[in-house]
């Protein structure tokens, strides 16, 4: 039973570090295509699809592990250079990646679909097959083409060579630290004993010092010759796991096949080709060369959200704390004061250190871009450029998991909608590759992501006219070119005239700006005809913590977002007016707002119903202004957001609720949920037109 | 007092059979005692104000702060459409977890008093009879007898439903009313 929940355990692990490896080998691939095939790299990749096969076969997964072999052999011949890295090449071991992917996540289910994979196997095994000149030929895009073909052809025949032949001399120099990493050199030559006869000797014990040996430390070399008529591959794939930390040299010893001359002149050169790889992998793995590497912790989020919700009380009881100190007496109150100090930066400093348990680098997000920039490009035939910026900026899980979908949305809408084709960039003067930008940062409380496209823009006209073709604006209605453009937002919206496989639909730049919204953030374009598009997306750090304004009504005080909040304005009646008795609308500058009443939408009890009484707080959702009218305002302050939902159940026009230092409830207004609310009082759009001037 | 305390240790002893057999916490609703299975009582609390949720049904006194959790409380007379009464030195908050879908919340009730705990079998609990639709019935778990009084156990986990509890007090009497004209119609 217990051995059932270990083995669960390790196969979830491998299921994470498989996935791990497999956006190593991805955006390992992804580099290859805009660059020389590095070695570096392609070490990576190579080790990243071992591991995998290694992981698979430990643990069972045989689909996995078979499938991965077949990568795996189509890596090595271009690890080894006897393959160029041609974009057919990348394609498939780029789809293949996917199918493991498939494959790993659906180990969790219990069922693996193998109908991909069989499929891939074949196109794999049918490139293998190929002469891997001819294919390089053929393509005549891979970068070392041209170098490799020359050597391919006659490391094939030694190849060949190799496996005919008798055997293998074997120069094995392991790094010092190989003990460290769990290797054993005795396990790996039982290993290569189960190939055939072998003869093992040690070199370099005459120079050891046994008055400064360090046991863990490896200091001797071995010299090997294994009789037995192996195969490269397999000998290699003894010393796979310590490639990194040692010098590898494989000789083969000819055989009677292996007369022919290229085999007997080639060996030499193949033997010094692997060192060299080798070296260059080793530097890698020890340093941060390669990208992806977070060197984050895996925390539990249940643990992180206990913690947080600690945090929260620690800021309540503060909060409780402090409002003692007026009728403290004088004798105690300095010292309590000095207290009440240190405990508000404690707390501060308690909430920042486990904020930041949560805060993850967005690259996280960012990562699957080039990918699908590349994937996308192709099939719409536009050249993109992708410039990321901004990578390490970090932001809650939470957002950063949901901002995702957001996101890929808004790249996908810039790739199909924004860049042009290439002739149509030429013909408007423009390089001919597109570039798409994708940029975040921090800006006071909140994170910023821009997405940037230097394509045609938004056609105003076109966007206009069809708003009024939709009834979305009315006929004579005058827009400034920013709430035109902010027009694509709207549901039912798509200018697209061809609805195609990508976007177009209609649904999406709603959903969009709904989704950023839940997230209590804000989405905004900017653009212009002709030269590009900015979508500037606004996200809070987090979602546990809000900067609030106490706003009062008869008995009760609520919470408005401070983000929502444009400013706060006193109103004369006279400047009211109202539209067949029942809507309000006050004016703003040059705008007539709505007015909510608060304590009519909540059926509660106002101190005054007289708009000269009482504040109205300008409140901005989804681009539409509304004045919420109050009895009064208090304070400002941090509130810890807590869920209506978990113990009852979702309330329109309240977002959640808070713990204030009293002890005591108070509710966090949803404006776009109030405006909400507002409309369907009224059974109708609320007013919202800019004044004529 | 003794009898029952005897027949009490006796059903102890007994094997536990049955589901609505078990211990049961009773509480005074305007004069009628009402149980609740005590396993699904978290704690009793006093009386505390609570925040007002706006658009909820009357009986949705509002939310209220237990050690850092928002929980909803309900008033089990306004629940029962019964007449309300000023809140006194007995009144309290049974605090319940609630299952729904799968999901367990945590709801306070205010009651009248606390009156006692009792052992039930299965067995000394009947199904509640049919009144008609005229009684609200959902939420009786059954009928007891304990000591010659009846005791109506609740089924706790019916007393809110979270889903369709859309209530707009503010809402015009005339809009309502024209609803219910316009459904004989179709």
């Amino acid at each position: 039973m217990s051995v059932d929940v270990n083995m669960a355990e390790i196969a979830q692990l491998f299921v994470e570090e498989s996935l791990e490896g497999l956006d190593t080998m991805e955006s390992g691939l992804l580099n290859l295509d805009l660059g020389a095939a590095d070695p570096e790299t392609m070490n990576a990749i190579f080790r990243a699809a071992h591991s995998i096969k290694g992981g698979g076969a430990t643990f069972g997964f045989t689909e996995i592990s078979e499938f991965a072999h077949h990568v795996e052999t189509l890596l090595d011949e271009m690890r080894r250079g006897e393959r160029p890295v041609t974009r057919d090449a990348v394609d498939l071991l780029l789809q293949s990646v996917d199918c493991i992917r498939d494959m790993t996540g659906s180990l969790a289910t219990g069922s693996v679909d193998t109908a991909r994979a069989k499929e891939l196997e074949v196109q794999l095994e049918t490139m293998l097959r190929q002469k891997p000149g001819v294919g390089a030929a053929a393509c005549g895009s891979g970068h070392a083409a041209g170098e490799a073909a020359a050597t391919t052809d006659e490391a094939r025949v030694a190849d060949e060579a190799d496996e005919a032949g008798a055997g293998w001399r074997i120069r094995f120099r392991p790094g010092p630290g190989i003990f460290k990493s769990r290797n054993d050199p005795l396990r790996m030559f039982r290993e290569l004993e189960a190939l055939g006869a072998l003869d093992v000797k040690a070199v370099g014990a005459e120079d050891l010092d046994f008055e400064s040996l360090d046991p863990e430390e490896c200091r001797l070399g071995w010299d090997l010759v294994l009789h037995a008529s192996a195969d490269r591959e397999t000998v290699e794939e003894v010393f796979a796991w310590v490639a990194d930390e040692c010098e590898l040299e494989l000789e083969p010893i000819p055989g009677i096949a292996a007369d022919d001359g290229p085999a007997s002149e080639k060996p030499p050169a193949q033997a010094e080709s692997l060192p060299a790889a080798a070296k260059p992998a080793a530097a890698a793995a020890k340093g941060t060369a390669f990208s992806q590497e977070t060197g984050s912790i895996r925390v539990n989020i249940d643990k992180v959200d206990a913690l947080i919700n600690l945090v929260g009380e620690l800021v309540i009881t503060q909060s409780m704390l402090s409002r003692y100190t007026g009728d403290f007496d004088f004798t105690q109150i300095e010292g309590l004061r000095e207290g009440l100090t240190q405990l508000s930066r404690n707390t501060r400093e308690l909430q920042e250190s486990v904020m930041a348990i949560r805060m993850l680098p967005i690259s996280f997000a960012f990562s699957r871009f080039p990918r699908l920039v590349r994937d996308t490009g192709n099939a719409l035939g536009k050249k993109v450029e992708l410039k990321l910026t901004g990578e390490n900026t970090e932001l809650d899980k939470t957002v950063l998991e949901k901002i995702g979908d957001p996101l890929v949305h808004l790249v996908r809408n810039s790739l199909d909608h924004g860049l042009e084709t290439p002739e149509e960039r030429v013909a408007a003067g423009k390089p001919e590759t597109g570039v798409l930008e994708l940029n975040a940062y921090h800006e006071g409380g909140n994170i910023v992501i821009e997405v940037i496209d230097d394509g045609a823009g938004i056609d105003k006209g076109k966007v206009l006219a069809k708003a009024r073709e939709r009834g979305l604006v009315a006929a004579d209605e005058q827009l400034s070119d920013d709430r035109v453009n902010n027009l694509i937002f709207m549901a039912g919206f798509s200018t697209a005239e061809e609805i195609s496989d990508l976007s177009g639909r209609g649904v999406g730049m709603d959903v969009v700006r709904r989704n950023i919204a839940d997230l209590g953030g804000h989405v905004s374009v900017q653009s212009e005809c002709g030269v590009g598009s900015k979508f500037t997306i606004r996200l809070p750090l987090t979602l546990a913590i809000l900067d609030g304004q106490l706003v009062r009504v008869g008995k009760e005080s609520y919470i408005v977002s401070l983000v929502s909040i444009v400013e706060t304005i006193q109103v004369c009646a006279d400047k009211v007016n109202q539209i067949a008795g029942e809507s309000e609308l006050f004016k703003l500058r040059d705008e007539y707002l709505p007015i909510l009443r608060l304590h009519e939408l909540f059926g509660i009890q106002a101190d005054s119903a007289r708009i000269d009484d009482g504040l109205l707080v300008v409140a901005e959702a989804n681009g539409q202004r509304v004045g919420i009218f109050v009895d009064d305002l208090k304070e400002q302050q941090q509130v810890v957001i807590k869920s209506l939902e978990a113990n009852y159940r979702q309330m329109r026009g309240i977002s959640g609720a808070t713990i204030l230092g009293d002890g005591t409830v108070a509710l966090i207004l949803d404006v776009p949920g109030l405006i909400q609310l507002y409309c369907d009082r009224n059974g109708g759009v609320p007013h919202h037109t800019a004044a004529v001037a | 007092m003794a009898a029952t305390r005897k027949h009490m240790e006796e059903l102890t002893q007994q094997a536990e059979s049955g589901d609505a057999g078990g211990q049961y916490l009773t509480f005074m609703l305007a004069g009628e005692e009402y149980g609740v299975e005590i396993l699904k009582v978290q704690e009793i609390k006093g009386w505390g104000t609570a925040t007002p949720i706006p658009n909820t049904p009357d009986y949705v006194l509002g939310v209220l702060n237990l050690r850092g959790a928002v929980v909803p409380i309900i008033d089990l007379r306004k629940r029962f459409s019964l007449d309300s009464v000023p809140y006194g030195a007995t009144t309290v908050v049974i605090v319940v977890k609630m299952s729904h879908e799968d999901q367990e919340r945590t709801v306070g009730l205010v009651v009248d008093a606390v009156a006692d705990v009792y052992r039930l079998e299965s067995g000394e609990i009947q199904a509640p009879p049919d009144m008609g639709g005229a009684v609200h019935t959902e939420f009786v778990r059954g009928l007891a007898t304990v000591e010659e009084k009846m005791v109506i156990l609740l089924e706790v986990d019916c007393l809110i439903d979270f889903k369709n509890m859309h209530s707009s007090p503010s809402r015009s009497p005339d809009a309502d009313k024209a609803q219910v004209e316009a459904i004989p119609e179709e």
